[in-house]
């Protein structure tokens, strides 16, 4: 289908595209690679009035090594974060995660950052950021991860708020995302990431709610010292999924616990 | 408000007023009379509509026309050179990797991108590297034998990989 008429508008610094934002007032939103935005306006799900297109701000696609930290900015291409040398050796978690966003095509345009705002509950980035305890830059302030998915396509944004950076810390121990899908490129019916770090584990979950969520009842279990597979049992603790033409909530919950278990010994290099 | 778009597609140069909501395939296919990227679906998923954005496989239905502002763009009728057919559409060709036809432009586009990335893929990497394309006639087998053919074709002349991301006749 053909998206519903729009004003358009180029912003080639931050400032500019959050004065564009104001200007365009509520109903206008950032363009960035356009993956999850186009095809929500094909269908005539969004109807933005105004579009601002980021993808001129230079600045905004860059991957810096800042201490423990690493910096990846909003406009950085999944196929940029997959193929970085500096992702590879600081958080290869992430550029695991960046191989198995969507397709080729998909890679080469969607981004960090919209991947993020558009806080799908099947996103894959925003699991990451919350397990981790990432930060969300903007233009205006540094949001805690754990602050920022608020619910379904829901974020702590403002209007005229534009994401700059995500900030993860550097951890390079034993990693796993297992990612339970149909078909390759499809999205996770259910995700689980898994990363030891500073002696301990951090496991996320993607798409078993309207948010990504942290299994706390499965690190504590591991940190007490139970097994991959006893610890796993808690990956389900607390979750209320909702049904969906390819899983419905008990087979979500089956699947966090299986893919916990998975997870947790492919990263230690079991199988 | 209409807007300016300047491109290069397959080597020529063309210029437009447009409106922001055209979606690039629909300019290749109204504006330019480029019939030959395709459309299969409305939800980005399909890859018929795959062509290259300054050397990057790209889906065409998802990108707004005025974002190829001053890019270089190649599609299926910037394979061909001088009448003889590109190694990948020869290879297509000769092992059979198509029936009905609809998918051949969007894989032979993503084909093109996967060898100037990866010259000797596995069959592993092809099947991953062309994920984003769907077929519903073939099986995808022989459409993974065209795409082996056509990177023995290429690595022994390399000169024909070359013409891939330039474009132009
Ligand atoms: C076939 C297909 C398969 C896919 N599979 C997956 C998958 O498996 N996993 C996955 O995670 N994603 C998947 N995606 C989505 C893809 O990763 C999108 O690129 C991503 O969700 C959105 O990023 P974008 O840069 O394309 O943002 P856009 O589509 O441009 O924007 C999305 C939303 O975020 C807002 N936004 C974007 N950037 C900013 C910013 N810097 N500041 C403030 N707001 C901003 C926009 O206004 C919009 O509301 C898939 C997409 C397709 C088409
Ligand atoms: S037409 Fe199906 S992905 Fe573009
Ligand atoms: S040959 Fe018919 S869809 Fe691929």
């Amino acid at each position: 289908m053909i998206p519903a008429a729009f004003e358009y508008a180029r912003a080639s610094s931050v400032e500019e595209a959050s004065k564009l934002l104001k200007k365009f007032g509520e109903d206008a939103k950032v363009l960035a690679g356009g993956h999850s935005l186009i095809p929500l306006m094909r269908l005539r799900l969004a109807q933005p009035a105004a579009l601002i297109d980021i993808n001129g701000i230079k600045e905004l696609d860059h991957i810096k090594e800042d201490g423990q930290k690493l910096r990846v900015g909003a406009l950085t291409r999944h196929v940029t974060i997959h193929n970085s040398a500096v992702v590879k050796a600081k958080l290869p978690l992430l550029a695991e995660i960046a191989s198995e966003v969507g397709d080729n095509q998909v890679r080469n345009m969607g981004t960090m950052g919209g991947v993020i705002a558009h806080a799908d509950a099947a996103g894959d980035y925003p699991t990451l950021a919350l397990m981790l305890d990432a930060d969300i830059v903007t233009n205006q302030r540094t949001i805690p991860a754990r602050d920022f998915f608020k619910d379904l396509f829901t974020t702590a944004l403002g209007p005229d708020e534009v994401v700059t950076e995500v900030v993860f810390p550097v951890a390079n121990g034993p990693h796993k995302y297992v990612k339970f899908r149909r078909r390759l490129f499809d999205w996770a019916i259910v995700g689980v990431a898994a990363q030891k770090m500073n002696g301990g584990w951090r496991i996320g979950l993607t798409n078993v709610g309207p948010t990504p969520v942290r299994a706390n009842a499965v690190e504590e279990a591991l940190q007490k010292g139970a097994k991959a597979e006893e610890a796993a049992q808690h990956a389900s603790d607390g979750l209320d999924p909702a049904g969906d033409l390819r899983a419905s909530p008990e087979y979500k919950k089956h699947l966090a616990r299986v893919l916990t278990k998975r997870a947790i010994n492919q990263a230690e290099g079991h199988q | 408000m209409k807007h300016k778009v300047a491109t290069t597609v397959n080597g020529r140069q063309h210029e437009h007023e447009v409106e922001p909501r055209l979606l690039l395939v629909h300019y290749l296919r109204d504006n330019l009379g480029l019939t030959g990227t395709h459309i299969g679906c409305d939800t980005s998923q399909c890859g018929a509509c795959t062509i290259l954005v300054d050397g990057k496989a790209v889906k065409s239905c998802t990108m707004f026309a005025v974002q190829a502002e001053g890019r270089s763009l190649v599609t299926i009728e910037g394979m061909a050179k001088g009448g003889e057919l590109h190694p990948i559409q020869q290879a297509f060709w000769d092992e059979h990797g198509l029936q009905c036809g609809y998918c051949t432009p969007g894989f032979i586009m993503a084909a093109a991108y996967l060898l100037e990335q990866n010259p000797n893929p596995t069959e592993d990497e092809i099947r991953k590297g062309l994920e984003g394309n769907l077929c519903r006639c073939t099986g995808y087998v022989n459409i993974v034998k065209a795409v082996q053919s056509a990177a023995k074709t290429m690595s022994a002349t390399p000169a024909k990989k070359a013409t891939v991301t330039a474009g132009g006749n």
